[in-house]
């Protein structure tokens, strides 16, 4: 079993990562092919990771139902908002009920009236939260947070139209901490990010790194 | 003094909820003077001939189709009023309807047909992988398009075979997928690329930009206003901006205030 749950898997991951790096640097046609070939079976592999994602949502809110975890009742809803969702979407094209040409099927009636604002209403949340962390929070404590909340100031009137009118230099500084200083550390960031996942990339391949292959037995 | 910093929050929002209503209700409006970077995707977009190949992958959803969508619709006025053929896609699989609903109105409006003038791929699984195979090739990608059309031989396809042949490509994302797009695609098949985010993942494209690895990008509301201001079609974005001005002051207004009262009762916690 030990051997089908990791000794596999890892041969696996050691083949195809030693595999594909070359692949990147041979540009000949049968090279060309396996890419094709492989991204193609991890598109489906995409595909099925979907599925075990859609189980691994009702799994999880099947338990909360069942143990009456604080806060069930919402799992009743997520039940019910996705079993309409889905039957709508399955059943005939999306016409489980109706289809007219002015609001299309019922499961566009449920994307664009149902979906679209609850998402964007959730998102929209967000600025109300912020102008009151801004308010309660954001102080002058010490030298950085002074740097930091001037540097927001000029960043937040720079990025719209108002921050023009009040002078024609809000938009230049805010450039300016834009392209020197924030270019400067999200570079850096993103350097050692990158650094960090071609050390576990190599990690994986030669079978130091094995959280990916899960616990238990 | 201290009990203003103890303040209910619920006064602040309704302060934020009026700074958002007023503006809307009572439009007045604002210049909204174009930035470089968004100028240079413009430029790109306007110096490609008729009949040329512009690749828009609608990589966002619901929750950020109010800074997004308006960017979809401001790319493809500047596109259809062009004649250039659009290839649409989206790697979220909630994305679909807002890149559908997008490319078919504003096509409507220009009297473009699908299959002919565009082409709307559809929703596929697999991010990355999805954009490598379509360096290969774009067919056997997408075998069919979203209505369930063969690819092969679909005249707004004409001429591209893998994304090697995409005059320009826009990704218009609220998540790091731009980095796919970066890494699996400019850079492998070497196309030009721009990027269309969320105004809280502009600074995250500056060094980007500065390596040429993007030819330009558009932040947020304000980034969408600067290209309708460009393409001469104002729309929502532009509506936008007049709200999110008077916000931005009420927030900056909030901090000094917060500050003041603050610094005024002696810096304690």
């Amino acid at each position: 079993m030990n051997f089908l749950k990791r000794t596999v898997p890892m041969i696996i991951a050691f083949v195809m990562g030693v595999l594909m790096a070359f692949q990147y640097y041979v540009p000949h046609e049968a090279s060309q092919n396996l890419l094709k070939v492989v991204t193609r079976w991890g598109m489906i592999i995409s595909g099925f990771a979907m599925f075990i994602g859609a189980y691994s949502l009702f799994h999880m809110h099947w338990n909360r139902i069942k143990h009456k975890v604080s806060g069930w009742g919402y799992s009743i809803f997520m039940f019910f908002g996705a079993g309409i969702a889905i039957i709508s979407g399955l059943y005939n094209g999306g016409e489980l009920f109706w289809n007219d040409k002015q609001s299309g099927t019922m499961f566009d009636w449920i994307f664009d009236y149902v979906q679209v604002p609850a998402g964007a209403t959730i998102f929209s949340i967000l600025a109300f939260f912020m102008a009151s962390a801004a308010y309660r929070t954001f102080r002058a404590r010490n030298k950085e947070a002074t740097i930091l909340l001037i540097s927001a100031i000029i960043v937040m009137l720079g990025r719209v139209p108002v921050g023009t009118m009040i002078s024609q230099y809000i938009p230049i500084a805010a450039d300016w901490i834009m392209t020197v200083p924030n270019l400067a550390a999200k570079r850096a960031i993103l350097i050692g990010v990158s650094i960090g996942v071609i050390a576990t990339s190599i990690k994986i391949i030669f079978g130091i790194e094995k959280a990916y292959l899960g616990g238990g037995d | 003094m201290e009990k203003l910093l103890k303040i209910d929050r619920r006064i602040l929002f309704v302060l934020v909820a009026l700074a958002v209503t007023i503006p809307l209700l009572f439009r007045f409006k604002m210049p909204v003077p174009p930035t470089r970077h968004v100028k240079s995707m413009y430029n790109k977009i306007d110096s490609l001939s008729e009949d040329s190949h512009v690749l828009i992958s609608f990589d966002y959803d619901p929750s950020s189709k109010e800074e997004l969508q308006p960017m979809a619709h401001a790319l493809l006025h500047h596109c259809f009023k062009k004649n250039i053929k659009v290839i649409g896609m989206t790697l979220y699989p909630a994305g679909t309807g807002l890149a559908e609903k997008a490319i078919k109105e504003i096509g409507k409006e220009y009297g473009k047909k699908s299959g002919k003038d565009y082409v709307f791929l559809g929703f596929k699984a697999g991010s990355s992988l999805v954009i490598m195979n379509m360096g290969e090739d774009i067919y056997t990608a997408f075998q069919e398009d979203f209505y369930g059309k063969k690819t092969v031989g679909m005249q707004a396809l004409k001429g591209v075979r893998s994304l090697r042949d995409i005059d320009y490509a826009v990704n218009l994302t609220a998540s790091g997928i731009y980095e796919a797009w970066i890494v699996y695609g400019k850079e492998k098949y070497n196309f030009d690329l721009g990027v269309g985010c969320t105004a809280v993942m502009g600074p995250e494209m500056y060094p980007f930009i500065q390596s040429s690895q993007l030819t330009g990008f558009m932040g947020g509301l304000k980034g969408a206003a600067e290209y309708e201001t460009l393409v001469g079609h104002k729309d929502r974005a532009s509506a936008g901006m007049a709200p999110q001005s008077v916000v931005h002051v009420l927030v900056v207004c909030f901090i000094l205030f917060g500050n003041f009262i603050y610094f005024a009762s002696g810096r304690k916690k």
